[in-house]
């Protein structure tokens, strides 16, 4: 893969090979193997019902041979969706891109700091920051949007990407900081100090350079997080100026949904996240682990 | 003075940070902790202070026993959700710990589910879900095991465990990845050490390996456990705020619609300190952990 940089292990790496078991037969591996492909089916089975569906017309979609493949392969309800969901999902990513850009700077700086610094109170301190990315923003929600309205901030995107901002801190700050106290060896920076370098130029000229990737991780992580947010969407904006999420629930969200169009919407609302997905999963999967605070 | 200048620029790039946390986490909590002891129960405003009443009312007066039926809605919605993602996480690791062909593939499969929102996932399940005829009900029909059929979240005492179907799909692999990292994690030595004392392929499991997965299968509990109390945008997708699966998350969300502030700040709370009691011993015991390698 010609990347920018390696992805950082993500822990599922295989180290060693399994015990060969002691009886070498061959029902073991017919039931494996079973087991793996059912879950296999099970797990795409949501998927294939959402790609069959989006591709047959408005009026196919009956009880009858609801699984089966479309009986003519239409667009129609791809366009239908894409209409609804055109304006909403441009502004999702005038939404994600920002966020994930700037929560990723914020977070290398804090995680540099806290990977080195070891102030007293440093631990409640980074307590204290992480546990802002486990509340439930409910019971930050009332006020919240008193003060969105009071700061003269435009309604929409523009007050989403702050918020996506701040809340982001926590998990950016928590993967930086992994990163740098696993990846950055100490001589280096003793070495930087050494050369008369304060912290802020350290961190400028010899760290950032090799964070890159940290960046993809963090990068990653939240551009998914704003893109698949619903809860601070529902709350802080609407579907004329809101993102994706809260347009594809308008869509299908509907008295009486029209299904192909709907799942065909659902595909699309997905599509950047999963691409994402497949081209740098590596990347995605360190930030899952990450959120589980063990570095 | 020599501390300040050494440790001034770190101070520098970590206090906007520290601030703007300070203020839209603990503040804003504080903020909805007083809006929650007040009686503003619509738009005009609060009279004052009213002490713990609301608490106290969402307990006791709720009509209809709402809250505490969003509260048992969770319960249901929590044990299915927790049970069967651990289940499900810990077979699928470990089959792939036993060695498969094309693991690469079937791990990216298994987890494709959490590149997805809920909100996507949300529209195929309501369909899968379907009470009448359609969906998963047509699947049994088909293959003979018509009795499975059933009127998944709509059923008035049952329906939270199905609604609890589509968030195992969802983060089934996501337990799977934490447990293989677990797997992954363990030392050969010990394997090998096991083999050597010539314990067979289950006492090398039973007393080896899996003991020393019981700190993975505590994060685990504790992340998919918290993410669970703060479910909401999956039932808003599948079901819409509805009584019949309304969770104290969704109730939230339905007070503000009729500007009850005090009410939803109250719930708020409480959902607060439901997620604090296992995340909080949890963030503090990592802590610990950590320091002490």
């Amino acid at each position: 893969m010609t990347t920018v940089a390696s992805a950082p292990p993500t822990g599922l790496e295989k180290r060693s090979t399994p015990p060969p078991s002691k009886r070498r037969g061959i029902v073991g591996p017919i039931i494996k193997y079973a087991l793996a492909i059912f879950f296999l089916i099970v797990v795409l089975m949501p998927a294939y019902v959402l790609v069959v569906t989006s591709f047959k017309a408005g009026n196919e979609i009956g009880v009858t041979g609801q699984w089966n493949l479309p009986s003519q392969w239409t667009v129609s309800s791809w366009g239908k969706a894409w209409d609804a969901l055109q304006p909403a999902f441009l502004r999702t990513f005038q939404l994600a891109i920002p966020v994930a850009l700037i929560s990723s700077l914020v977070g290398a700086a804090n995680g540099f700091v806290l990977s080195r610094w070891r102030f007293p109170g440093a631990d409640v301190v980074f307590t204290l920051i992480l546990f802002g990315m486990f509340i439930p923003y409910q019971a930050v929600m009332i006020p919240l949007r008193e003060i969105v309205t009071s700061i003269n901030i435009q309604p929409g995107i523009p007050t989403l990407i702050l918020v996506h901002c701040i809340y982001g801190i926590p998990i950016c700050t928590l993967i930086f900081r992994n990163y740098y106290a696993t990846t950055v060896p100490e001589d280096l920076i003793e070495a930087s100090r050494m050369d008369g370098a304060g912290l802020l130029r350290t961190f400028g000229w010899i760290i950032l350079p090799i964070s890159i990737p940290g960046f993809v991780v963090t990068i990653i992580w939240q551009f998914t997080s704003a893109w698949n947010d619903y809860l601070f969407a529902i709350f802080l904006s609407n579907t004329r100026n809101g993102p994706i999420t809260i347009a594809l629930n308008a869509l299908a969200g509907a008295q009486s949904p029209d299904y192909a169009a709907s799942m065909a919407g659902a595909l699309i609302t997905s599509l950047p996240t999963l691409v994402v997905y497949i081209l740098l999963g590596r990347w995605f999967i360190g930030g899952l682990m990450a959120g589980s605070v063990k570095s | 003075m020599r501390r300040m200048r050494q440790w001034g620029p770190g101070l520098l790039l970590l206090s906007p940070s520290l601030i703007l946390l300070a203020v839209f986490v603990y503040g804003l909590i504080a903020w909805t902790a007083k809006v929650s002891l007040s009686d503003e129960h619509n738009a005009r405003g609060s009279k004052g202070f009213v002490g713990l009443q609301n608490y106290v009312d969402l307990f006791t007066k709720d009509i209809n026993d709402r809250f505490l039926h969003s509260l048992k809605n969770l319960l249901i919605f929590t044990v299915v959700f927790l049970v069967g993602t651990m289940l499900l996480g810990l077979l699928w690791a470990f089959l792939l710990e036993r060695g498969v062909k094309g693991e690469g593939f079937f791990r990216t499969v298994y987890l494709f589910p959490m590149a997805v929102s809920f909100v996507a996932s949300g529209v195929v399940w309501r369909w899968l879900m379907n009470p009448a005829d359609g969906g998963l009900n047509a699947v049994f029909d088909g293959f003979g095991l018509g009795f499975l059929q059933n009127t998944w979240w709509t059923n008035p005492d049952w329906g939270m465990a199905a609604m609890a179907l589509p968030a195992v799909w969802q983060l089934s692999g996501y337990v799977m990845a934490l447990f293989l990292a677990g797997f992954r994690g363990i030392p050969q030595e010990l394997r090998e050490a096991a083999a050597m004392d010539g314990a067979s392929t289950y006492r090398l499991y039973r007393n080896v390996i899996f003991p020393q997965l019981t700190p993975v299968a505590l994060s685990a509990l504790i992340i998919v456990g918290h993410m669970s109390m703060k479910m909401f945008d999956l039932i808003m997708s599948v079901s819409g705020a509805q009584w019949l699966t309304e969770v104290p998350a969704v109730y939230v969300w339905q007070a503000l619609l009729t500007s009850d502030y005090s009410k939803a700040a109250a719930i708020s709370i409480i959902l607060l300190l439901l997620v604090a009691v296992v995340i909080v011993p949890y963030l503090i015991y990592t802590n610990r952990a950590e320091k002490n390698r």
